[in-house]
Parts: C-alpha cells; sequence; structure tokens
C-alpha cells in the first residue's frame, strides 16, 4: 500500500468513499434482542458513585496538596490530582459524549462539559469527531482519532504522554473558534448549524483561563495554574496509556471491530481511571451499552473475540515489537487470531485491506 | 392517499420497544410506548442511514444504536446530536389486535 494519508482532506479519505469502506456496514456478534436491552438499560446510580468518587478525590488531594506546599511532599497529591484531572476526565468525556453514563440527560451533559474544558477538546466539535471514529473506525483518511498512525508517530505520542501536542493544539483551537474561526478539517465534520455553539463554548473557556491566570498573577502563585490548566499536561499519561492499547498495531481499513480494537484486562485503579473502555472492541461493537455493562457484556461475546490481553503491561509487550517493526514497514499489523468458537473473519471483504498479516 | 397497512399484532411489540417493518423497498420502525400506545417512523437514523431497529426506547424517545443520537418518535423530532434531521413520522392506528400505518 502507498504511504497513507491521514488528512480528512486527503487523497485516502477519497478512496475510502470510493471502495465503500466509509460508513459502511460493520460486523457485529449476534445477542439475542432481549439480552442487549437489558445490558443498554440505563441507570444514574453507577455513574453518580463514580462521580462522587472522583471529584471527592480531586478535592481531597488538592486541598492535602495545597496545605502541604511548598513541602516536595505536595507532589504526590498533585500528581495523583493530575491523573484525575488529565486523564479521568478522558473516559468520562468519551462516556458522556455518548449519553450512555447517566440515564438523566442533563447529569450526562453537565459531565461532558466539565470533561471536554479538562481535556481541551470543544464539546461539539468533539462529539462529531468521535461520531465519525466510530463510523469510520481507524479507516485511513476517514477517521480523525487515530492515534498510532502507520508509520507510527512515536515522538507525537510521547510527547502526548505529557499532554504536549494534544493540550497545546486544543488551547490553540480553543483561541481560534474563540475568534470566530474553524478549522477546515472540523468544518469538514460539523454541520453549519453547530458552529455557532462551537465559538460560545470556547469564548467561556477564554474566559475561565484568563481569570486562572489573572488570580495567579494576582496572588502571586502557580495554584490557580496547578489546579486548572496544567494537569491537563502532568496527568495526561494515563490516559495515553491506556487509550494507545484501543487499536495501535492492529489491523487499519477494515470492517470487523475484532481486527482493528484491543479488550485488555486492566486493575482496578485503571479501569475506574478509564471507565472500563479496556473492553474497546464491546464498545466499538455496541456503544449503546454503558461503561459499568461493559464486563457482562464482555462475558456474553468473549466466545466470538480475540482473546485480550492478560495487562497492561502483556499488551505493551504485544504492541512495542509492532509498533518498532511498523517504523521500517508500515503495512505490517497484528492480525489477532479468533477461538475456535467465532464467527470467522470475512476475507473477501478485507483482503486488500488486510495487507501482510503478522505470523 | 397514502394506504393503511397491516404492520403487525399489538403484542409482536414488547412494551417501551421496537420493532423493524419493511414495506416494498421502504423501511419503517413501530413502535410500543410505555403507556401502550403505538407509533411509526422511518426505519432509518437520518444521520447516516442506519437502521433504528437495533436502538434503545426509553420513554418516548428512540436512541440510535450507531451513534446514540436521539429522536421523540411521536412527533420525529431530533433530540441529541450527531442528528440533526428530524424523523419522518406516519399515522398509526390499531384495531382488532393488530397495528396499521399510513403509508
Ligand atoms: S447513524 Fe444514527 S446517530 Fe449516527
Amino acid at each position: 500500500m502507498a504511504q497513507r494519508n491521514y488528512s480528512l482532506l486527503g487523497p485516502d479519505a477519497q478512496r475510502a468513499v470510493e471502495t465503500g469502506l466509509a460508513t459502511a456496514e460493520w460486523y457485529h456478534t449476534d445477542i439475542p434482542r432481549k439480552d442487549m436491552k437489558t445490558l443498554m438499560k440505563r441507570e444514574d446510580r453507577p455513574a453518580i458513585r463514580d462521580t462522587i468518587i472522583l471529584f471527592g478525590a480531586m478535592l481531597g488531594f488538592v486541598a492535602i496538596a495545597i496545605a502541604l506546599m511548598p513541602s516536595w511532599w505536595a507532589l504526590p497529591f498533585w500528581l495523583a490530582y493530575g491523573v484525575l484531572y488529565g486523564s479521568a476526565m478522558d473516559s468520562r468525556w468519551h462516556e458522556c459524549g455518548h449519553g450512555t453514563a447517566f440515564k438523566t440527560g442533563w447529569m450526562n451533559d453537565a459531565l461532558y462539559q466539565i470533561a471536554s474544558f479538562c481535556m481541551v477538546r470543544n464539546p461539539v466539535v468533539w462529539r462529531w469527531s468521535h461520531a465519525r471514529h466510530h463510523t469510520d473506525t481507524i479507516i485511513v483518511g476517514r477517521d480523525p482519532e487515530i492515534v498510532a498512525m502507520r508509520p507510527p508517530a512515536l515522538f507525537r505520542i510521547f510527547l502526548n504522554v505529557f499532554g504536549i501536542l494534544d493540550a497545546i493544539n486544543g488551547w490553540g483551537r480553543m483561541m481560534r473558534n474563540a475568534a470566530g474561526q474553524l478549522d477546515p478539517e472540523e468544518a469538514s465534520f460539523i454541520p453549519e448549524r453547530e458552529q455557532a455553539k462551537v465559538y460560545r463554548v470556547a469564548r467561556i473557556w477564554v474566559a475561565i483561563y484568563a481569570a486562572t491566570l489573572c488570580s495567579a498573577i494576582a496572588f502571586q502563585s502557580w495554584v490557580p495554574v496547578l489546579v486548572i490548566g496544567s494537569p491537563r499536561l502532568y496527568g495526561a499519561w494515563h490516559h495515553v496509556m491506556t487509550g494507545v492499547l484501543q487499536h495501535a498495531g492492529l489491523a487499519d481499513n477494515v470492517l470487523d471491530h475484532r481486527l482493528n480494537s484491543r479488550t485488555v484486562y486492566m486493575n482496578p485503579i485503571s479501569r475506574f481511571i478509564y471507565w472500563n473502555m479496556n473492553y474497546h472492541v464491546e464498545h466499538h461493537m455496541f456503544p449503546m451499552v454503558p461503561y459499568h455493562r461493559l464486563p457482562e457484556l464482555h462475558e456474553k461475546i468473549k466466545h466470538d473475540l480475540p482473546v485480550p490481553n492478560g495487562s497492561i503491561l502483556a499488551a505493551y509487550r504485544e504492541v512495542w515489537p509492532a509498533l518498532k517493526r511498523q517504523l521500517r514497514y508500515e503495512d505490517y499489523f497484528l492480525r489477532r487470531s479468533l477461538p475456535a468458537s467465532a464467527k470467522p473473519y470475512r476475507e473477501d471483504l478485507h483482503t486488500e485491506a488486510l495487507g501482510v498479516p503478522a505470523e | 392517499m397514502a394506504d393503511w397497512v397491516d404492520a403487525c399484532a399489538v403484542d409482536d411489540i414488547e412494551e417501551e420497544d421496537l420493532i423493524r417493518f419493511d414495506y416494498g423497498d421502504r423501511t419503517f420502525a413501530i413502535y410500543r410506548s410505555p403507556d401502550d400506545a403505538y407509533f411509526c417512523t422511518d426505519g432509518l437514523c437520518t444521520h447516516e442511514n442506519v437502521h433504528l431497529e437495533d436502538g434503545l426506547v426509553m420513554n418516548y424517545v428512540i436512541e440510535c444504536p450507531k451513534h446514540n443520537g436521539q429522536f421523540d418518535y411521536r412527533t420525529g423530532e431530533a433530540k441529541r446530536a450527531p442528528v440533526c434531521v428530524n424523523l419522518g413520522t406516519y399515522p398509526v392506528k390499531v384495531e382488532a389486535g393488530r397495528v396499521w400505518i399510513q403509508i
């Protein structure tokens, strides 16, 4: 395959439309409607509990960190706060963007707005971008949320461990949106009628950052900046660590999430921060299922899915060599084998896109 | 003048649920609300033409299975992004245990 072009306005985008890869029908494991209805059922309770724990922990860590300043003992508390701000908010943004975390609409919307602010992702822009990620998952030129490209942009990922590129990009776009302008790529997936909302949110954010900076100057203190804004940098590592595992090293330009997404068993703390998005194949196949039901969904359909990686470390043991190999040979990817109980991949749909599978 | 078409039996649809109904080359979604009323809309989501049959009915809202866009199935009104365009709706009547739609 010729070198991949990830621009949403480039030749690969055009090719995906021409070859029927864009907006196509994807494989789903069969689940009886009755079971699916139970799995999709919305509840407020789990997300209210988790949100109380999240905000309670954030408040607690910040209070202790401030009380301990200027001692170095404050550092671990700032780092813990940072992970909740710069990583747990990523998964809250994600779940509430789908509208599945809470049963009550305004609760989803409120947490979505807060999480979008923390992650510096315009809530309107990113709702549309994420819809595209679900329509055209890892379709080159169509999916705006591909993290590990081919060849993998490892330095870019490394910088994002500290939030550097994503946050700076987000703040740059915020300024542009606040000035009433939209990036041409954003304009390609946001309907015109939604664009005024993009600008309004960006202006509110600029006001919040301005107030934060003013209070830091007025009080001659770093605290306002450590609480608002900078945790997006120093707390980003966990969401990058887990996010890379979602699709990296796997196939692109396919129509079966079992080929391009990865489920990884994770420890309970990471699962709390990540809100169960480690069940990623399951989430992509059935985005209607709330995060707290994903383990149940996993049990129901695992007979039809590749065997999950046993831990974050085990997943990186698989991903890292694959990424290194893609640096030299970008058509390389890991083909996940299916258990005997699974419905086989449709080779007829994927022959071209599959390229050269790993042994 | 649109015709009345016999679509299904009242018990073919569970309470607070929907079924798909195909007629010629057209496809529809027929809903049974929590208070036992019946409604009919176009079957395909106005965002990306995904069928609503696998979606979730919550009170008077149908949530699309692809990107969680929502419509009020009584009026077809688009309620939640990424859907912006309303769904077409069709008159429904129930007679002798059968659901009829006017299409
Ligand atoms: S296809 Fe229905 S919300 Fe996108």
